[in-house]
């Protein structure tokens, strides 16, 4: 093979848009992980409900893919206070969130990819936006609008979010509950309220992530399987919990990917962040940035 | 009950149902009979682990598709490449070399896994099951991404059409798989496997080699999976890397233990002969998308409202609680939120 420095300098471009993506498909799993321990493998199941809220708002009535998102957010959050609140009763309470909790989720994931296939099939469904189309191009690098607007959107709702954590006291008291909960009773706040509203935060970015995943590609109710590993790889390498190793994870992630399937072929890119996640899993669980 | 009268009681079973299909003398009750079978042996392997230890495998399809892909390579090889053959090396070979491969990964995977904490387990089983689908997809000499078209044999002396050949052998394995199930329940290794479920941490302190019982626990799970799949592609005619890793094995061998009850070998049992015979009416009746979504659906209001499955609720019935029955210890005083 012909090594081409362009072709490299490109895919390490693609890779860091991606990876502004991933971060924030990720950033949900790593407060409802990361921070509270509550193993939501049905994360992937909201982001492709968000995308097709994102999808039905955007075919009747033209709006913007990432306002809707943005609009549907106490939605999402909404959902997501209702879905620790079931959680919390059914599993918390009784001390079963290891065995049952999981198995909870998964039922969970399977239900909403299932009713969406029912009900829109697995035709795939994307959105009109006036960025969906146009590259920018500096020099022999190509910077499609698609990718870029996602990733700077998705920073930006990291920043946010990182604010939120470290200088709001709702933030500060999500950050103690993962550490000792019982403190936080002694201190007369509800550990449980402060899980709902961290819960319901995280769930609340999915409502963008799918708004972003369906900006990048079009989307059919399946797609969300492919994300279960890739996010939870991110969160692990991250350091659970970390917001800032979130975006680097990420980053990292979607380089690498994009390496291979430039070099390899995209079939032998899925399993990059899987591998990955198995050798962080063996060789440092802590991940990148461990707190 | 002795483990040989266990034994023959099931044999006996066995031989008055295969009797009763022979008699019925319809091809299609074989190939739905086969199908629930393999799915006793699948949900009896993931309680070994899930129900008795506490862990949770996402990754069955992989496990599954393992034993299935083992038996693709090794008729290849037999029937020396492209050619399409009806040779068919005997059922109970492939089935201990499918087992062998499964078992291999399983514990090779447990070894690398099992020093974390049981959420990262599960995880790390989707991300095997990912990983061995690349792999499968990218290697030619089985098929690749465009599947392996595997002839099964016409017939077989002396039972007739091949399909009820192999809905005899995985008959046996079911029965072999709950034989395994009990005997495991009443030994040493069973107390400890309970042990590591109810509190890791004070098994560990109080002596019981919780690694070493857990590597055993992944490698038995995994290789009576890979004896499951096996015989599959002989079943399915072509084998598929997209259908033979899908999310549909895992989903049922997750839920069918968890319908039943997951303290014990009936649970498993009863979880498929239920949910299994649900899924074959609803698939010929209405949709399969449909036998999916009732799948998540029962999976999701058991685990809520009936905790210990079936088992569980014929056991309050009965007024006697599910804990006690096998022993089980419960602390609801760690529960979260719960100033001590």
């Amino acid at each position: 093979m012909i090594f081409s420095y362009d072709l490299l300098i490109n895919a390490i471009v693609s890779g860091i848009l991606i990876g502004g993506f991933y971060a924030a498909v990720s950033c949900g799993i790593t407060i409802s992980f990361g921070i509270l321990d509550i193993v939501n493998i049905a994360h992937p199941g909201f982001i492709i409900l968000g995308s097709y809220v994102v999808y039905i708002v955007n075919a009747a009535t033209g709006l913007d893919p990432i306002l809707t998102a943005i609009v549907m957010t106490p939605a999402f959050y909404v959902l997501g206070v209702g879905m620790y609140q079931v959680y919390y009763v059914s599993f918390e309470k009784r001390g079963q969130e290891s065995l049952r909790g999981l198995a909870f989720f998964f039922g969970v994931l399977f239900i909403t990819e299932v009713s969406l296939i029912l009900y829109f099939g697995v035709d795939y469904r994307y959105v009109d936006a006036p960025y969906i189309g146009p590259t920018l191009h500096f020099g022999e690098i190509g910077l499609p609008l698609r990718m870029l607007v996602p990733c700077l959107v998705s920073l930006l709702l990291i920043a946010v979010l990182q604010l939120i954590l470290t200088r709001t006291f709702i933030g500060r008291a999500i950050m103690a509950v993962s550490q000792d909960q019982l403190a936080l009773r002694l201190m007369a706040v509800d550990p449980i309220r402060i899980k709902r509203i961290a819960f319901g935060i995280s769930i609340a970015t999915a409502s963008l992530a799918g708004a972003f995943l369906i900006i990048i590609q079009p989307v059919e109710p399946s797609v969300g399987r492919e994300y279960i590993g890739r996010i939870f790889a991110i969160c692990v390498l991250g350091g659970m919990g970390s917001l800032p190793g979130t975006i680097i994870a990420a980053m990292l992630i979607g380089i690498v990917e994009s390496l291979t399937s430039t070099f390899y072929g995209p079939s032998w890119a899925p399993a990059v962040s899987f591998g990955f996640l198995l050798l962080t899993l063996a060789v440092r669980p802590a991940g990148l940035l461990g707190r | 009950m002795r483990t040989p009268v266990f034994l023959l009681i099931w044999f006996a079973i066995a031989g008055a149902i295969f009797g009763a299909a022979m008699a019925f003398d319809n091809d299609y009750v074989f190939f739905a009979g086969y199908v629930i079978m393999q799915y006793i042996v699948l949900s009896t392997a993931w309680n070994i682990l899930g129900g008795y230890c506490g862990y949770v495998n996402f990754g069955s399809a992989a496990f599954f598709a393992l034993g299935a892909y083992s038996t693709v390579a090794i008729y290849k090889y037999t029937t020396g490449g492209d050619e399409p053959s009806t040779f068919s090396m005997p059922i109970p070979f492939l089935m201990l070399i499918g087992g062998a491969v499964s078992a291999a990964v399983g514990f090779g995977m447990g070894y690398l896994t099992l020093r974390l904490r049981g959420a990262f387990f599960a995880i790390a089983t989707l991300a095997l099951a990912v990983v061995l689908e690349t792999l499968v997809v990218n290697w030619d000499y089985v098929g690749g991404s465009r599947g392996a078209y595997i002839i099964r044999p016409e017939d077989i002396w002396p039972i007739g059409n091949y399909i009820r050949y192999l809905f005899l052998m995985m008959m046996l394995l079911a029965v072999a798989a709950m034989t395994i199930a009990r005997l495991i329940e009443r030994s040493r290794l069973g107390y400890g496997f309970a042990t590591i479920r109810d509190d890791e941490l004070a098994a560990e302190a109080s002596g019981v080699p919780t690694l070493r019982l857990k590597l055993i626990a992944t490698t038995i799970s995994g290789g009576l999976m890979g004896m499951a799949g096996a015989p599959f592609p002989y079943y399915i005619a072509f084998l598929q890397p997209d259908s033979t890793f899908g999310l549909d094995y895992a989903v049922n061998s997750i839920a069918m233990p968890l319908i039943g009850g997951t303290t014990s070998w009936v649970g498993p049992l009863i979880g498929t002969l239920l949910l299994g015979s649900l899924q074959q009416i609803a698939t010929v009746t209405i949709s399969s998308a449909v036998n999916l979504l009732i799948v998540g659906i029962l999976l999701v209001f058991f685990v809520v409202v009936a905790p210990n499955g079936i088992v569980g609720l014929f056991h309050t019935y009965f007024q006697r609680k599910p804990e006690e029955f096998v022993g089980r210890r419960r602390v609801d005083a760690d529960a979260p939120g719960t100033v001590p």
